[in-house]
C-alpha cells in the first residue's frame, strides 16, 4: 500500500466539488484562496446507508464563498499546553494498559507538497477490547483502568508526528444489524487556515470490515478511501517493542503566500 | 515556492470522517474552550449562546461547535499576513464548546470588528463556524453574523445568500424580558429541515 502522501493524482474535473458546487474565481491581490477539494474525494454529507446522516445532513445547496482573510486564517494553539506523555497513550496511568503496543507516525502536508510543522493533532481511540472510555459506550467489552484513549501532539519542523498507543479494536454499532466498525484511530488536525480544519479516522490494512462500513465507504473515490487505511512498515517497527504503522496526512493550504497586503 | 510534490503533482486532502459519539474522549471535554475573548479585551462583550437542532427540530446532545473570529479591530489572531492594525492579546478568537443536554453551547465573546472582503471592502462583523457531530460525516462551516447590524446590507459573502435565507446566519439579542442577560445573543443552528441554517462550501 503506498503512503497517502505519494498517491495523489488528482481528478481531472474541476467542476464540481463534492456535495456542493465550486466556481472558478478571479484571483485577487489582496488575498489568497485555498484550493477546492477534487470531486469525489470527499464524503457528501447525504449517505443513506449511514442512518445518522439522515437527520443531520443539510439539504440545500452549499453555497461557495470565495476564500478572503477569515477563510486563510485559522487558530493557532494547544502550543505550550503538551506533556511528555501526551503522545504515549501507554504511558498515561500507573500501569500499562493491555493489547498490541504499536507506533503510528506520519507527516503531515500541504496540498501543494508542503510539510505542515508545529501543527496540533488530537487523537482518539477505543480500548483493545473495542470500548471506548466513555459513558455512553455501553459495548459490553471490558474498560482498561489503563487506558484513557486520548492523545496530543504537534508535528516537528518537517511536519512529522508519532504516537504510541495500542491497536485498538473493532466494536459493534447500532447502525444496522450486526454492524461493526472497523478498527480505527480519530485524528483532528487544524492545519495554517479554517480552511484547512479536518477531522478524520485512520484504519489499519487488511481490515476485513472494511466492505461493510458505511462510514470508510461513504468516500465515493476508492483510492481516496485508500488514503485513510495506515501502511504497517517495517522501519517504524521497534525490536521487541512494537509494531508500526505509517498514516500521511494531507491538509489543505495556502496556493501562494498566506496574505499579501500592500499597507 | 514549491508548488507541486517531488513528482510534480498536486496532493489530494484527506478525506474527512465524522468525529462520531466520542470525540470529547480527544477533542472536548477538558480541553473545551469557551472563552474566546478575556474580561479586558476590547470590543462590546457578547454571550453567545449557540443550540443545534436535526431536521426535526430535536435538539443535538453531542455537538461540538468550535468559532473562529477576529477581535474589535478586524485582525485574526494569526501570523498570515501583515495585518496593518495589532493583535489584543485578550483576544484569542478560538473556542470550542460540545453540546449539553439541551443542544446548547454558550461561548464568552466580544463582537468582532470589520475585516477586509476580497476587493478592498470590508465585511460585516461575523464569526466563522464549524459544526461537528456524529451523523456529520465532514465539517459543517457557517457564518454569526449580528441582526441589525448595518454593515450587513453591504456584506460580500451575504449577498451570495438568497435573501430569505439570511436570517439563518443571524445572531438575535436576547430580551431581558425572556431572560436575558446584557450582551447575551442567540444563534440557532438547524442542520436540516424547514429552517435549515445556510452553510457555505469553505
Amino acid at each position: 500500500m503506498p503512503s497517502s502522501s505519494r498517491d495523489g493524482a488528482r481528478s481531472k474535473s474541476t467542476g464540481r466539488a463534492d456535495g456542493g458546487s465550486a466556481r472558478h474565481r478571479a484571483d485577487s491581490p489582496t488575498a489568497s484562496s485555498c484550493r477546492r477539494y477534487p470531486e469525489k474525494t470527499q464524503p457528501p454529507y447525504l449517505y443513506p446507508p449511514y442512518k445518522a446522516t439522515l437527520r443531520r445532513a443539510p439539504r440545500k445547496p452549499l453555497i461557495v464563498v470565495p476564500h478572503t482573510l477569515s477563510e486563510v486564517t485559522g487558530p493557532v494553539f494547544g502550543h505550550g499546553q503538551i506533556s511528555e506523555t501526551d503522545n504515549d497513550l501507554t504511558r498515561q496511568h500507573a500501569g500499562e494498559p493491555l493489547g498490541e503496543r504499536i507506533t503510528v507516525s506520519g507527516q503531515v502536508l500541504d496540498d501543494s507538497g508542503r510539510p505542515v510543522p508545529n501543527t496540533l493533532i488530537e487523537i482518539w481511540q477505543c480500548n483493545a477490547a473495542g470500548r471506548y472510555a466513555h459513558r455512553i459506550d455501553q459495548h459490553p467489552a471490558p474498560l482498561d483502568p489503563n487506558f484513557t484513549g486520548a492523545g496530543r501532539t504537534l508535528t516537528d519542523s518537517q511536519g512529522r508526528y508519532r504516537f504510541t498507543t495500542i491497536k485498538p479494536g473493532p466494536y459493534p454499532w447500532n447502525n444496522h444489524p450486526n454492524a461493526w466498525r472497523p478498527a480505527h484511530i480519530h485524528f483532528s488536525l487544524f492545519g495554517t487556515a479554517f480552511v484547512s480544519r479536518l477531522v478524520t479516522q485512520m484504519y489499519f490494512p487488511g481490515d476485513p470490515l472494511f466492505p461493510f462500513d458505511p462510514i470508510l465507504n461513504s468516500i465515493p473515490d476508492e483510492k481516496a478511501r485508500r488514503r485513510l487505511i495506515s501502511a504497517f512498515d517495517m522501519d517504524l517497527t521497534k525490536p521487541d517493542w512494537s509494531l508500526g504503522f505509517r498514516f500521511d496526512i494531507v491538509l489543505r493550504g495556502p496556493r501562494e503566500t498566506p496574505f499579501e497586503n500592500k499597507k | 515556492m514549491r508548488t507541486k510534490n517531488s513528482r510534480g503533482r498536486d496532493l489530494v486532502p484527506t478525506p474527512s470522517q465524522t468525529v462520531g459519539p466520542y470525540f470529547q474522549i480527544g477533542m472536548s471535554g477538558a480541553r473545551e474552550i469557551p472563552r474566546i475573548a478575556a474580561p479586558g479585551a476590547s470590543g462590546e462583550r457578547v454571550k453567545l449562546i449557540c443550540t443545534i437542532f436535526d431536521r426535526d427540530g430535536v435538539r443535538i446532545d453531542d455537538a461540538m461547535i468550535e468559532i473562529w473570529q477576529a477581535n474589535a479591530d478586524g485582525k485574526y489572531n494569526h501570523s498570515a499576513g501583515r495585518q496593518s492594525k495589532g493583535v489584543d492579546a485578550a483576544v484569542l478568537g478560538f473556542g470550542r464548546v460540545s453540546s449539553n443536554s439541551e443542544g446548547i453551547c454558550v461561548f464568552e465573546t466580544i463582537k468582532p470588528g470589520r475585516v477586509p472582503g476580497r476587493d478592498g471592502g470590508l465585511q460585516a462583523p461575523h464569526l466563522e463556524v464549524s459544526v461537528f457531530a456524529r451523523g456529520v460525516l465532514k465539517r459543517l462551516a457557517t457564518r454569526i453574523y449580528f441582526a441589525g447590524e448595518p454593515a450587513n446590507e453591504e456584506d460580500p459573502v451575504l449577498a451570495l445568500v438568497p435573501k430569505a435565507r439570511r436570517n439563518t446566519l443571524m445572531a438575535e439579542p436576547v430580551a431581558s424580558s425572556t431572560g436575558g442577560e446584557p450582551g447575551a445573543w442567540r444563534f440557532d443552528v438547524h442542520l436540516a429541515g424547514r429552517r435549515e441554517t445556510v452553510f457555505f462550501d469553505v
